[in-house]
C-alpha cells in the first residue's frame, strides 16, 4: 500500500489554487507540545513563552540534512532567531503532514529527493502564517496599525516608536484565532530578503551528536525486559521453511523460542549474542512451492531480458514519446544500435534493518521504535499485523543509519510487531548483516537496447531507448502502478529525454516479472538508464565525429539551465586541456526530478587487471534555490560516491531465488583508497528547490565508461565496470 | 564474568565469555555510540580502543579484554572536544552519521601514534572503515585539520 494518497492530486490543486493551502484545517490537529504554555499557531509551529520555537518535522533524517533544512525554511518566513528553533517529529498523519510534491501527492514519505521541494511551501506558509498572527497580536496590544510593524529575528518591531518585543513575550498575551489568517505566495519573502536560506555558515544541527556517540538511531533503543530477536530471513517471497531443525539453537544458553513464520525463522533470546548464535545453529530447508522466483537465476535471466529487449514484437509500454521515432528510424539514412546492461544492487545502509516493538496485552495497539523513511507506512503495516487501525500505533521515529530507499520498506517493523504480538513482551529485532543481504530489496537488473537514426547530413533525427526490467512500482507501490496502468515511475525514471533537441524520441519498456523484491535505490531508474543513454550518446558523438561536450551543448541548445551545468563542468575540468597518454576524460549530463547535473571523470586504467582508477570527478548541479549550501556540496559528493561504488564494484547475484552475497567481503563497496578527488559546483538559481540528494548519481557511470572509451577505444556496456569485465572487454 | 576498565570506570560483564565485546558495550552497558555494521570486522563501525589500539569490537570476545582498558566514542573526550571531534564538526563530515564513531576512533588511534600523518598514511590506516554516505574525502580533510591543530 505504499504511496497511497490520502488527498487526491485534484483536491490538492484546488486548495493551492485558492492559495489557502493546508493550514486552515490542519490547525486543528492534536499533538503533544513540548512546552507548557506554548502557543500553537498551526500544525507546523508553536512558540513557548521562553521564545523556544518548535517546528514539526514531517520527514526522516537519513543523512540528507532535512532535519536542519526544513525547520530553517519555516524559520525564514517566521523571521525566527535560528538559535531558538528546535524540532519534534510529526505524528504519522499524512492528511496533515503529507508531502504534496506531485510525485507523492500527499504521501508521508521521505524519498526521491523531494523533502525540501515537497515541504518548501508548507514550511514557508506555516512560518509566514505564524508571523502574521504575532504581528496582529502586537498591533492590537499596542494599538498601532499592523502595517507599521516589522520583524527582526524573533522580535516584533515598531519602527515609528522604537518599540520592540520578543516573540516569547508576545506569547504571554497572544491569541491564536480560530480561523488562522490566509497567507498567499505574495506574502512570502523574495529570495533577496532571505536571512537564513542560502547561508553557508549555518551548519547542520545533527552533526555534533554524530561525533560523540549521542545520536540515537533505531538500533540504539533499549527497553526494560525486552527480548532480542534474530531472524533467518526467507530467501525470497513465498519461501516456506519446510523443515526446521532447531535442536541446536534451543541448546544455546539464553535462547527462549524458535518460531517458524512466513518471513523466516525467528530466534528469541535474552541477548543479541544468544539470538545470533541460535540463528546460526538453525538448519532450515526452504520450499519454493513451485513459485517462479524460487528458481530465479540472475545470470540466466539477464540473457532473457536481452532477448525481450531486442524483440521488435515484445509487449512494450511507452514512457516518453516525441515525434515518430520508429518511422524516423525506418527512414534514416544511417542507423546505430547498441546494448547495455546493469546488475541488481544492494542498498548496504550501514545500520542493518531493525525495530523495537511493544504490543499491548489485548493485541489492539502497539508502539514501535525505529528509523524509517515513512512513519505513516510503519504505522500502516503494524496496524495490519494487529488487524487494527494506524492511529493505534505509536511510531517513535529515530535517526536513520542510512536509508537510500531501503528504509521505505517496513519489513523490519512488521516482523518486530508479529514477534511482540506473540510474546507480549517488548522485542528488539536486529537483522544480522547476512540476513540484511538475504532480505535485500535491490535496484533492478536491467537490459537496454538503444537505436539512433541519422539523416543524410549526419544529424541525429531519431532516438529509441528500450528497457527490459522488473518493475519497482509493481512491487513497492502497487496502488500507483495500477493507477498509471502499469508504468514504473521509479524504475523508468531517466528513460525520458526532455532536454535533447532530437525530433523523434521513443522510450519504452518491457516488463519482466520474476518476483525479485526490487525497490527504490538512490538515483532510482536514472542510475542505470542514464548509463545506457549517456554512453550511447557518446557512441553517437564518435560515430559522427563530434566532440562529446559539443554534441551535448548542441542538443541542449533550447534549455539554458541544462547548458549552464554542462558549460560549468567543462570549465571546472578544463575539458579541452590535453591529458597525459595514460589519462582520459569522459562527460555525461543528466536531469533528475527537474534538477540538472553534468559530470566529468578523469580516469586511468591498469590494463593488466582491468581496474579503473578514477582520479578526479567534477560535477555541477542546479537544483534551484539552495537552502543549505554546504550540505548541497556534501550531498553531491555523497551521491557521486554512491554512483562510483555501483559503477565500479557492486554486484548482487541470485541463484535458486536467493542472494548469493553475504557480507561486505563479497559485496564490495567503495573504500577510501579508491576515492577520487571530487569537485562540486552548486549553481544557485531563483527556481523553487528541486531534488538534490540523488542528483550526483546518474552521471557517474556513463562519464567513467566514456572516459575508458576515450582512453582505449573500447566501449564498456555492463555495470559494474569491474576489473574482470573491463579486462574481458579489453581483450575483444 | 569479565572485569575490565571502560572509559576509566571499572566494570564487570555478566555475559558469557564468547559474547562479542560490541554487544556487551551496547546492550549490557548501554554505550550505544559504538555501532554494529557487519559482525565480521569488514566495516569498522564497531571500532573501540583496547589498551589504546583500535579493535573491531564485533569480532572480539569479551573474555579477550579481561583486565584491559577500553575506550569508546563516549570516553574519547569527556566534553566531546577531542581535536578530531572538533574537526569533524568544522568539516561537516557526518551525513547519516552511523559509521562516524568508528571512523573517529580509528582516526584517533592513528593520531595518537603519528602526529602528522601523510594523506597516504591516513588512507592506509582508514581503509577498513566503510562510509556508505561517501564522506571519505571530508574524513581525510578533518584528520588533516585535527593533526594540524593538535
Amino acid at each position: 500500500m505504499l504511496l497511497e494518497t490520502k488527498i487526491s492530486r485534484r483536491a490538492f490543486l484546488q486548495t493551492t489554487g485558492a492559495l489557502t493551502f493546508a493550514f486552515t484545517f490542519a490547525g486543528k490537529a492534536t499533538h503533544a507540545l513540548a512546552q507548557e504554555g506554548a502557543a500553537k499557531f498551526n500544525a507546523w509551529v508553536s512558540i513557548a513563552p521562553d521564545g523556544t520555537i518548535t517546528v514539526m518535522m514531517p520527514a526522516a533524517e537519513m543523512g540528507q540534512g532535512s532535519l536542519t533544512a526544513l525547520p530553517l525554511i519555516l524559520a525564514e518566513e517566521l523571521d525566527a532567531d535560528w538559535s531558538k528553533v528546535t524540532t519534534q517529529y510529526a505524528p504519522p498523519i499524512p492528511k496533515i503532514y503529507g508531502n504534496y510534491h506531485p510525485l507523492f501527492a500527499g504521501a508521508m514519505l521521505t524519498a526521491a529527493s523531494v523533502s525540501t521541494p515537497g515541504y518548501w511551501m508548507s514550511m514557508r506558509m506555516g512560518g509566514a502564517q505564524a508571523r502574521r498572527v504575532l504581528l496582529d497580536n502586537v498591533a492590537q496590544q499596542w494599538g498601532v496599525p499592523v502595517g507599521e510593524l516589522s520583524t527582526e529575528p524573533s522580535m516584533v518591531v515598531h519602527q515609528a516608536s522604537g518599540r520592540k518585543i520578543s516573540y516569547g513575550e508576545v506569547i504571554k498575551f497572544a491569541k491564536v484565532p480560530e480561523t488562522p489568517p490566509q497567507i498567499t505566495e505574495a506574502d512570502l519573502k523574495k529570495p533577496a530578503q532571505f536571512r537564513l536560506i542560502g547561508r553557508a555558515d549555518i551548519p547542520r544541527t545533527d552533526v555534533p551528536s554524530k561525533t560523540n556517540g549521542s545520536a540515537k538511531y533505531g538500533i540504539d533503543v533499549r527497553l526494560p525486559g525486552m527480548l532480542y530477536a534474530s531472524v533467518l530471513e526467507a530467501p525470497y517471497d513465498g519461501a516456506k521453511a519446510a523443515e526446521v531443525n532447531s535442536d541446536a539453537a534451543m541448546k544455546v544458553s539464553g535462547v527462549k523460542k524458535v518460531l517458524s513464520l512466513p518471513f523466516g525463522v525467528a530466534v528469541l533470546a535474552d541477548s543479541v549474542h544468544a539470538a545470533n548464535k541460535g540463528r546460526r545453529a538453525l538448519k532450515v530447508k526452504w520450499d519454493g512451492g513451485g513459485n517462479p522466483n524460487a528458481s530465479f537465476d540472475s545470470e540466466k535471466a539477464l540473457a532473457e531480458y536481452a532477448s525481450h529487449a531486442r524483440d521488435p514484437n515484445a509487449n512494450a509500454m511507452t514512457w516518453f514519446e516525441k515525434g515518430d521515432a520508429k518511422s524516423a528510424l525506418a527512414g534514416a539514412a544511417k542507423t546505430l544500435q547498441a546494448e547495455y546492461s546493469s546488475v541488481h544492487c544492494y542498498h548496504a545502509q550501514m545500520e542493518p534493518m531493525n525495530c523495537v516493538a511493544r504490543v499491548a496485552a489485548d493485541g489492539q495497539s502497539a508502539e514501535v521504535w525505529t528509523g524509517t523513511q515513512s512513519t505513516a507506512l510503519a504505522a500502516f503495516v503494524a496496524s495490519n499485523v494487529l488487524k487494527t487501525t494506524p492511529d493505534k500505533i505509536r511510531v517513535h521515529q529515530h535517526l536513520l543509519g542510512g536509508g537510500y530507499g531501503r528504509r521505505i520498506w517496513p519489513d523490519a517493523v512488521a516482523q518486530a510487531v508479529v514477534l511482540a504480538n506473540i510474546t507480549k513482551e517488548p522485542v528488539k529485532l536486529i537483522l544480522t548483516r547476512e540476513d540484511d543481504l538475504t532480505a535485500a530489496r535491490p535496484r533492478p537488473m536491467t537490459y537496454h537496447v538503444m537505436k539512433a537514426g541519422f539523416d543524410g547530413g549526419g544529424n541525429l533525427v531519431a532516438w529509441h531507448h528500450r528497457l527490459a526490467a522488473e518493475n519497482v512500482d509493481a512491487v513497492a507501490a502497487p496502488p500507483r502502478f495500477k493507477a498509471t496502468g502499469g508504468k514504473d515511475i521509479i524504475g523508468w525514471r531517466g528513460l525520458e529525454e526532455p532536454f535533447y533537441a532530437v525530433p523523434n524520441i521513443l522510450a519504452d519498456a518491457v516488463r519482466e516479472q520474476r518476483g525479485v523484491r526490487v525497490h527504490a535505490w538512490r538515483g532510482i531508474g536514472a542510475g542505470y538508464n542514464k548509463f545506457a543513454a549517456e554512453s550511447f550518446l557518446d557512441e553517437i558523438a564518435a560515430a559522427t565525429g563530434k566532440d562529446p561536450l559539443a554534441l551535448r551543448l548542441e542538443l541542449t541548445r533550447d534549455h539554458p539551465r541544462a547548458q549552464a551545468v554542462i558549460k560549468a563542468v567543462a570549465e571546472m575540468a578544463q575539458w579541452g586541456k590535453p591529458r597525459g597518454k595514460d589519462r582520459a576524460l569522459g562527460i555525461a549530463f543528466s536531469d533528475y526530478h527537474e534538477s540538472f547535473s553534468a559530470g566529468i571523470a578523469e580516469i586511468s586504467l591498469d590494463r593488466k587487471t582491468g581496474k579503473i582508477k578514477v582520479h578526479d570527478y567534477w560535477i555541477a548541479g542546479d537544483a534551484g534555490i539552495v537552502v543549505q549550501p554546504e550540505n548541497a556540496h556534501a550531498q553531491l559528493e555523497s551521491a557521486v560516491v554512491y554512483g562510483l561504488s555501483s559503477a565500479l564494484t557492486e554486484e548482487l547475484t541470485y541463484k535458486d531465488g536467493a542472494v548469493q552475497q553475504s557480507n561486505f567481503h563479497d559485496y564490495q563497496l567503495m573504500r577510501m583508497s579508491d576515492m577520487p578527488l571530487i569537485h562540486t559546483k552548486v549553481i544557485v538559481t531563483d527556481n523553487a528547490p528541486t531534488g538534490l540528494g540523488e542528483l550526483g548519481v546518474p552521471t557517474v557511470a556513463p562519464a567513467i565508461g566514456n572516459a575508458v572509451f576515450k582512453l582505449t577505444g573500447k566501449r564498456l556496456r555492463q555495470l559494474p565496470m569491474s576489473a574482470s569485465r573491463v579486462s574481458a572487454t579489453l581483450k575483444t | 564474568m569479565t572485569k575490565f576498565v571502560i572509559n576509566g570506570k571499572e566494570t564487570n560483564s555478566e555475559q558469557p565469555g564468547d559474547t562479542p565485546l560490541l554487544w556487551v558495550i551496547r546492550e549490557e552497558l548501554g554505550l550505544t555510540g559504538t555501532k554494529f555494521g557487519c559482525g565480521i570486522a569488514q566495516c569498522g563501525a564497531c571500532t573501540v580502543h583496547v589498551n589504546g589500539n583500535p579493535v573491531r569490537s564485533c569480532s572480539t570476545p569479551v573474555s579477550a579484554v579481561a583486565g584491559k582498558k577500553i575506550t569508546t566514542i563516549e570516553g574519547l573526550s569527556p566534553s566531546g572536544d577531542h581535536p578530531l571531534q572538533k574537526a569533524w564538526v568544522a568539516k561537516q563530515v557526518p551525513q547519516c552519521g552511523y559509521c562516524q564513531s568508528g571512523q573517529i576512533m580509528q582516526a584517533a588511534a592513528l593520531l595518537a601514534k603519528n602526529k602528522s600523518p601523510t594523506r597516504e598514511q591516513i588512507v592506509t590506516h582508514m581503509n577498513g572503515n566503510i562510509c556508505r554516505c561517501g564522506t571519505y574525502n571530508r574524513i581525510v580533510a578533518a584528520i588533516q585539520q585535527a593533526a594540524k591543530e593538535a
